[in-house]
């Protein structure tokens, strides 16, 4: 398509929620163009642990993760996909007590969760540690190779005919008859903008003088070698401040949201030595033989949030045409539904369930 | 363990032992840090105690020196020691070590990268077979342990490297079947102005050349090695003569060294946030660095092969200069010594790494079943259907293949991974960066890193919200 050409809408941000929006709105008949300011599915999208666990899942959202997981389970070996079932486990009675009182209401929300007693825990991961309080499991859990969402979406939108653009980051956003963006590789023109960028939200609102609430956080990953079979499910903690599963290829993926120093302004994050020990010590207590595995790389994705900690889905404020998603705790879970609905809501059809004012009052319970 | 010093270097080769040196002078605390069991880094290695006495070489000699200077000197030389990962804090350098299994820190005001280079080996059918190895590796075995790659090997790569390794085959009672270098007369011609500068060293080349005609050794000029045959062994090569595209002599062998140039260590520097650029002269992308090493990161110096291969003479130089600038930065008044000398030892190193410029006859050799990625046992063909499917960065490859995430960090794939990506889309090598650094440096077990701890101090933060 030309310069000249004006999209239906522009989609500023190529992570899964960008693309799975872009992909909605194309199916609804929309003209749609996805940019990036880096690659697609290389910012939190594509560097987070890939756990898909109900259990780790804001209970108020929980109907959002079971449709994700759905999807997920669609997506299948494109995006590594693996049911395997997964269990939380707490090593002492505070934990245990914390674990009781959170799983039983994520699972009155829906999450199929039983608590478990520590022989079947342990004849299911001989490897874990003797030292267990409590545990529970649910049959849902599994995980996705997160690192496989930029080659998966670019392949999606190709076959969906919706153009993308890596390596064009919007530096301002015009407003006269639709919007025209100035990128890198000239101007764009579009009736209505999505802002999908994730953690660096708050800039490119601010593009429009809309002041968004969204700050990062700053998640820390590492991964082990290849080593001998030692974990068969996902592996949490009480605390959800660890997760942890053994792919096919052997490699030992370790996360849990330990925070890592920087922020998406000055660039890249960068891994907090004195968080990923403790992240690294919590995975060796809970499998012992972890220890001599070797470490082979740790690193940091910017996850977006706001002080409310439920998403941003919905029409920008102040700004006609204009809509923002994002920050939502657990994207990679939900983020292919939520970009259905905000694809929808976009489609001026009526989204199967409530969308998330991104101008809500966010020092109030509004969710 | 914690220690806190004025300067901490990391490596212990020509440059980062000469840094020590220079900076120690001033009366300020410097810690050397190195993997090696002993200074001198690659090309000054110490022999080890089963040989100390084989025959001195050139390069031993040095290494001694230095060894004894920093031995007698008030340097502390942590060696066989591991820096994992590195970063600034409150005005402080805190770097994560590695020594006898056990972590702990060191602090330091400031900090001189001299993590040195490492060998390209540009991939021919068969490069993976057993039998075949570096170059440079091959020297790092003459100098440790006095062993020979084989009992009759051939010899192909490019720059000065190809004739040392034979000559020393043959000091050593190997049999050289054949040297095989895509340089050609021409190619030497072009640099016999930059030699001029080094005379001993011209020197010594022509003795290893002499010496190799003598022995009746073939030098296969302007020829490359386009196949190494053997299954479980490596029993010889093919050639093939670039120059005129034909196929060149069989030769048989029963050991290959390869190498085609060195490349610098940069991820260190690159981690810490010194922009890099792309350089072919200094051997592809290069951290930006004054001759004295400071970087545009505070309290940052670099020296040596790592900020862009310049050859031993010049990383030692440099080395001397850097610390006298950093002794002068931390306020001591240290000699600020002439550039000179560096500047001309440069030339001859950089006209050396002219030499082992990336080659599109030596690329063109590689075919599509060959094994790129030898951690993660990708091949060429898989490297670039990833890339024809819109993989378009370093970073892309990795994320969409695990190219780069196996135990050598991409150490070994990155720059032909890098070349690949600009044929297939037509950028430019500048704009294709390598991936992006990360810690470890360099892998190191779970339990070592995570060192011992109860549970109940575990600083576990507040659980996410419900």
């Amino acid at each position: 398509m030309t310069q000249d050409t004006t999209y239906d809408i522009a989609i500023i941000g190529g992570g899964i929620m960008g693309c799975a929006t872009a992909l909605r709105v194309a199916n609804g008949g929309m003209s749609a163009i996805v940019l990036d300011q880096g690659d697609l599915g290389q910012g939190a999208s594509g560097v987070n642990a890939g756990t898909l666990s109900l259990q780790i899942k804001r209970v108020k959202l929980m109907p959002y993760a079971l449709k994700g997981h759905h999807l997920w389970e669609e997506m299948g070996a494109a995006v590594g996909f693996a049911k395997t079932g997964g269990y939380t486990l707490a090593f002492n009675a505070r934990e245990a007590e914390m674990l009781q009182e959170r799983q039983t209401l994520k699972a009155e929300a829906g999450a199929p969760i039983e608590f478990i007693s520590n022989n079947r825990l342990r004849a299911a991961e001989p490897n874990l540690t003797q030292k267990v309080e409590a545990a529970s499991f649910c049959p849902e859990d599994g995980y996705a190779n997160s690192s496989l969402t930029g080659q998966y979406y670019r392949g999606r939108l190709r076959d969906t005919g919706i153009p993308y653009r890596g390596g064009c980051k919007v530096t301002a956003i015009e407003r006269a008859n639709g919007f025209t963006l100035t990128t890198p590789q000239g101007k764009i023109h579009a009736k209505r903008i999505l802002l999908a960028a994730g953690a660096w939200l708050k800039p490119l609102a601010a593009l429009l003088d809309v002041d968004l609430p969204v700050n990062a956080r700053v998640n820390t990953v590492s991964v082990t070698e290849r080593v001998r079979p030692l974990l068969s499910s996902v592996i949490g903690h009480a605390t959800g401040l660890l997760t942890m599963k053994q792919k096919a290829n052997g490699t030992v993926l370790i996360g849990g949201g330990w925070q890592g120093l920087g922020t998406p302004q000055d660039g890249r994050g960068t891994v907090n030595t004195d968080t990923v020990k403790p992240n690294l010590a919590l995975a060796q207590y809970a499998v012992p033989a972890l220890g001599k595995a070797r470490v082979t790389r740790s690193w940091t994705g910017f996850e977006a949030n706001v002080p409310d900690f439920y998403p941003l889905a919905g029409a920008l404020p102040g700004v006609p045409d204009a809509y923002v998603l994002g920050c939502v705790r657990g994207g990679y879970t939900i983020g292919p539904y939520i970009g259905q609905l905000m694809g929808d809501l976009i489609l001026g059809r009526e989204p199967e369930m409530p969308l998330f004012d991104p101008g809500r009052d966010f020092e109030k319970e509004t969710i | 363990m914690s220690d806190s010093f004025d300067i901490a270097i990391v490596g212990a080769g020509p440059a980062g032992g000469h840094a020590a040196l220079s900076a120690v002078k001033s009366g300020l605390r410097v810690v050397l840090l190195d993997e090696q069991a002993a200074a001198g880094g690659q090309v000054w290695r110490c022999k080890s105690t089963s040989i100390v006495s084989a025959p001195m070489t050139p390069e031993s000699l040095a290494g001694n020196t230095l060894r004894k200077a920093l031995a007698e000197s008030a340097v502390t030389h942590h060696h066989d020691t591991r820096v994992w990962d590195i970063r600034r804090e409150d005005d402080q350098w805190q770097l994560q070590i590695l020594k006898n299994a056990k972590s702990s820190q060191i602090h330091a005001r400031s900090l001189i990268l001299a993590t040195g280079a490492r060998e390209h080996v540009q991939p021919v059918p068969g490069w993976t077979t057993p039998g075949v190895i570096g170059l440079a590796g091959a020297t790092a075995l003459f100098k440790q342990s006095l062993t020979l790659p084989g009992k009759r090997t051939v010899v192909s790569g490019t720059g000065p490297l190809v004739f040392y390794v034979a000559s020393e085959i043959r000091r050593l009672g190997g049999t050289v079947a054949a040297v095989v270098t895509p340089n050609s007369r021409t190619d030497w011609a072009r640099v016999l102005p930059a030699m001029a500068l080094q005379p001993k060293l011209v020197a010594r080349g022509a003795l290893w050349v002499a010496d190799l005609m003598l022995a009746g050794a073939p030098i296969l000029w302007g020829h490359a090695v386009s196949r190494v045959s053997g299954h479980d062994h490596a029993t010889g090569v093919a050639t093939r003569n670039l120059a005129r595209g034909t196929d060149g002599p069989s030769i048989e062998a029963d050991s290959v060294c390869l190498g085609h140039g060195l490349i610098p260590n940069i991820e260190a520097a690159q981690m810490l946030g010194v922009p890099i650029r792309h350089d072919p002269a200094l051997g592809g992308w290069v951290p930006e660095a004054e001759p004295d090493g400071r970087t545009p990161v505070e309290g940052l110096y670099l020296c040596g092969d790592g900020c862009g291969i310049r050859g031993v003479t010049a990383a030692g130089l440099q080395g001397t200069l850097v610390g006298a600038r950093v002794a002068r930065d931390l306020g001591k008044s240290s000699p600020k010594p002439s550039l000179r000398p560096w500047q001309r030892a440069a030339r001859f190193g950089q006209a050396m790494t002219a030499l082992s410029l990336p080659r599109p006859d030596l690329e063109a050799l590689s075919t599509d079943d060959l094994i790129l990625c030898r951690c993660e046992s990708l091949t060429r063909a898989d490297i670039i259907a990833e890339i024809d499917t819109g993989a378009a960065s370093t970073n892309a490859v990795k994320s969409g293949r695990r190219a780069c995430m196996g135990p050598c960090g991409g150490k070994y794939c990155q720059s032909v991974i890098a070349t690949l990506i600009a044929d297939r889309t037509g950028k430019d090598a500048k704009d294709i960066p390598p991936p992006t650094p990360r810690p470890p440096l360099r892998p190191i077990p779970l339990g070592q890193a995570a060192g011992a701890f109860d549970y109940d101090d575990l600083p576990i933060p507040k659980p996410a919200p419900l």
